[in-house]
């Protein structure tokens, strides 16, 4: 019975509804006394019998919840005769309560979104070798799975036949598929795009990449900061404060009415609910822009943030080396371009690779009398011709005759950075390329986002030479830049901010060798592509190891630290202006006193939702 | 020692939260420290001696309670 009430409240809601208006529509119309206290009572009775359920219910638990202050509030109403009252509060309790569902599941939408892309169910291999569907969860580590195109792949694995392209956003939130074959690794969450593959599981359900995303995400949305807490705390001796102010009320005044109406206007409505609807709708965005962010103390953290410290091999730059910068001399360069890729592809200096991919499909020749000249280069012979790649000092020693553009191109390269291959052919210089870790693009916009979101200091640290990062840390403008660090440098000096300067500091870097840094910084921000290691040291991930987030991502704390205050202030204000017009107005009534919290609640919800839809501006 | 993981319908009010914690710790066989029912998520998460008391009976205490059981996990 007590069940069946409480499933059918929506059904009571609209029935109470209709009751109320029938009996003002016949009040004004037909003037209908009767009519008008009957359905009133009827709609107080059965829009009472869900809340005072509730209440009874949380009684027993020993919880003074607000179905208690609304309950004794209604029967109250009842007493005194006033039907139009406790018919209106129930209404609008029940009604408010409906909106709030509604519109609560809205902001936990974006989180709600990222857990239905688990995998459910999945073709396992029986002991006969054929393959039948079974439940994800009654997947082990070991089984063999067979997963056709378009269907999720189910764990974590390994392919063990045939191929297929894999789309793996879900969890590097790069949507260009990616090809498998035997022994590729495969993920969780990911969605086959074509072929057929059979995979043995590595890791299952939790442990999976996917599994530990979902597990960070679910836990931040719950987790509390140090206020949330407090309000907590507060909550679950507020009530029962009302409870006895009402009571203290009626006994020195002996007034019904005036208690009742505490009862009402004390509700801690959207006190309770403000800071996890803001918390639930910040993260939500954050998940749908590849930000995971570990809860509501970290956005307090990283909304105050004083300094951002970089780490440059693989954040602020690509983190392998590329040709940066080239100069062509003379003609017949493709030719020459052809012979330099041919000495190169036999080569496995660091620099050839850099140099192939930036020739990239050309015709390779068959090289000859190929000499290793140690700390110069290579020379020989391609097609009949004499090739020299190489150094400056490479190329002085076979006399290479080179010209005033080259000289002066030769001294700009060396000047930003740049180490450089120069290659000759039968004696004349062709081309000159310089190659360096390039910065990533992109990253001078996002630093000066970052700047403009008020970050006083811009800081970069690296294990390279001061030369090397001094020309990083001019063509990006940051603040300060110190080379030659070891990791355990690097931690020193994060330290040093936050204890001798008491500066909140965020640490971003790579997950795997800056681990130090990332727990001692206030915010230790990964660039992840889905590590395990990165999402377990950090606080902020950035997913897919996409630097542009990292502006998105504060401006998203800087919204959601900001939402949360709006919702503080709207709930404690609503509360006070409640209170004091009781005091000093004639007009406010317990029926006026619940409008105004149902509509509070909304209003902070609605307020967190906007969250969702957080964008960047500029 | 067994953890079970509920997943409740959509959790609308702070004070469910208390309910249904408290309505846990009436039962015998659960591990106070590590009952937490979370209020985003909707998940009730706990330790329990299933010598004591039965999966069924814990989702009876929150049925009971008129909030829906939608799916549970218990290793």
């Amino acid at each position: 019975m007590q069940i069946h009430i409480l499933k059918k409240r929506n059904q009571i809601t609209l029935i109470s509804g209709v009751l109320i208006a029938i009996a003002f529509i016949s009040n004004w119309t037909i003037g209908n006394m009767n009519l008008f206290v009957w359905s009133l009572v009827i709609a107080s009775v059965i829009g009472a019998a869900p809340i005072a359920i509730q209440a009874y219910q949380a009684l027993r638990v020993k919880v003074v919840s607000i179905d208690v202050l609304v309950t004794i509030a209604v029967i109250g109403a009842f007493l005194i005769r006033n039907f139009e009252e406790s018919a209106i509060v129930t209404f609008l309790f029940l009604f408010g309560a409906y909106l709030e569902q509604r519109t609560l599941n809205k902001t936990r939408s974006a989180i709600k979104e990222l857990t239905e892309m688990a995998p459910e169910s999945a073709l396992k291999q029986m002991e006969n070798g054929e393959f039948e569907e079974v439940e994800v969860d009654d997947v082990d580590v070991g089984d063999v799975l067979l997963v056709k195109t378009g269907a999720k792949i189910p764990v974590d694995g390994t392919v063990l036949t045939g191929e297929g392209s894999i789309n793996e956003a879900s969890i590097t939130g790069e949507s260009i598929p990616v090809g498998k074959e035997k022994g590729s690794s495969v993920f969780a969450g990911t969605i086959l795009d074509n072929g057929t593959i059979q995979i043995v599981a590595d890791r299952v359900g939790e442990d999976t990449t996917f599994g530990k995303i979902i597990e960070l995400v679910e836990e931040a949305q719950d987790s509390k900061s140090e206020a949330e807490r407090f309000i907590d705390r507060f909550a679950k001796y507020y009530t029962p404060a009302v409870l006895v102010i009402a009571f203290m009320v009626w006994l020195f005044s002996r007034d019904i009415e005036l208690a009742i109406t505490i009862l009402v206007l004390g509700c801690p409505g959207a006190l309770v609910i403000g800071v996890p609807v803001s918390n639930v709708a910040g993260i939500g965005n954050g998940a749908r822009y590849g930000v995971l962010l570990k809860g509501s103390e970290v956005i307090r953290d990283f909304s105050r943030l004083d300094t951002i410290i970089f780490d440059k091999t693989g954040t602020l730059t690509a983190g392998n080396p590329s040709v940066a910068e080239k100069g062509y001399y003379g003609d017949n360069i493709d030719h020459a371009l052809s012979y330099l890729a041919s000495v190169e592809r036999e080569s496995d200096h660091p620099l050839a690779k850099a140099v192939l991919e930036e020739i990239g499909e050309t015709t390779f020749s068959s090289v000859e009398n190929t000499e290793v000249v140690k700390g110069g280069g290579i020379v020989a012979d391609v097609n009949g011709h004499r090739i020299a790649v190489g150094n400056v000092a490479l190329m002085e020693r076979e006399n290479i005759e080179i010209s005033e553009q080259a000289k002066a191109d030769v001294a700009r390269f060396e000047k930003n950075g740049n180490s450089l291959v120069l290659t000759a052919v039968d004696g004349k210089l062709k081309v000159l390329m310089g190659i360096r870790d390039q910065i990533r693009p992109g990253v001078k916009q996002d630093l000066l986002r970052l700047k403009k979101l008020g970050v006083k200091n811009l800081v970069m640290l690296s294990g390279d030479n001061q030369g090397t990062v001094n020309l990083v840390s001019r063509e990006l403008g940051l603040t300060e830049a110190y080379g030659n660090m070891l990791p355990e440098d690097k931690a020193d000096y994060v330290k040093k901010l936050i204890e001798k300067e008491g500066q909140i500091v965020a640490f971003v870097g790579d997950g795997v060798n800056d681990s130090p840094s990332l727990a001692l910084a206030n915010i230790g921000i990964a660039m992840g592509s889905g590590t395990d290691v990165a999402i377990e040291t950090s606080d902020v991930v950035l997913m897919n190891s996409d630097f542009s987030r990292l502006p998105h991502a504060l401006g998203l704390v800087k919204a959601t630290a900001r939402n949360m205050k709006q919702n503080i202030v709207i709930a404690v204000g609503v509360v006070l202006v409640l209170l004091a017009s009781l005091i000093f107005s004639e007009w406010m009534n317990m029926s006026i006193g619940m409008l105004a919290h149902e509509a509070s609640i909304l209003v902070v919800i609605l307020n967190g939702m906007r969250l969702l839809n957080y964008k960047l501006r500029y | 020692m067994k953890s079970a993981t509920i997943q409740l319908e959509a959790l609308t009010c702070p004070s469910c939260m208390q309910k249904i914690e408290g309505a846990l710790k009436s039962l015998k066989g659960i591990d106070q420290n590590t009952a937490t029912v979370s209020f985003n998520s909707s998940k009730v998460k706990l330790n329990f001696d299933e010598e004591k008391v039965s999966i069924e009976e814990i989702e009876g205490a929150i049925n009971k309670l008129g909030y829906d059981v939608i799916k549970t996990k218990v290793k």
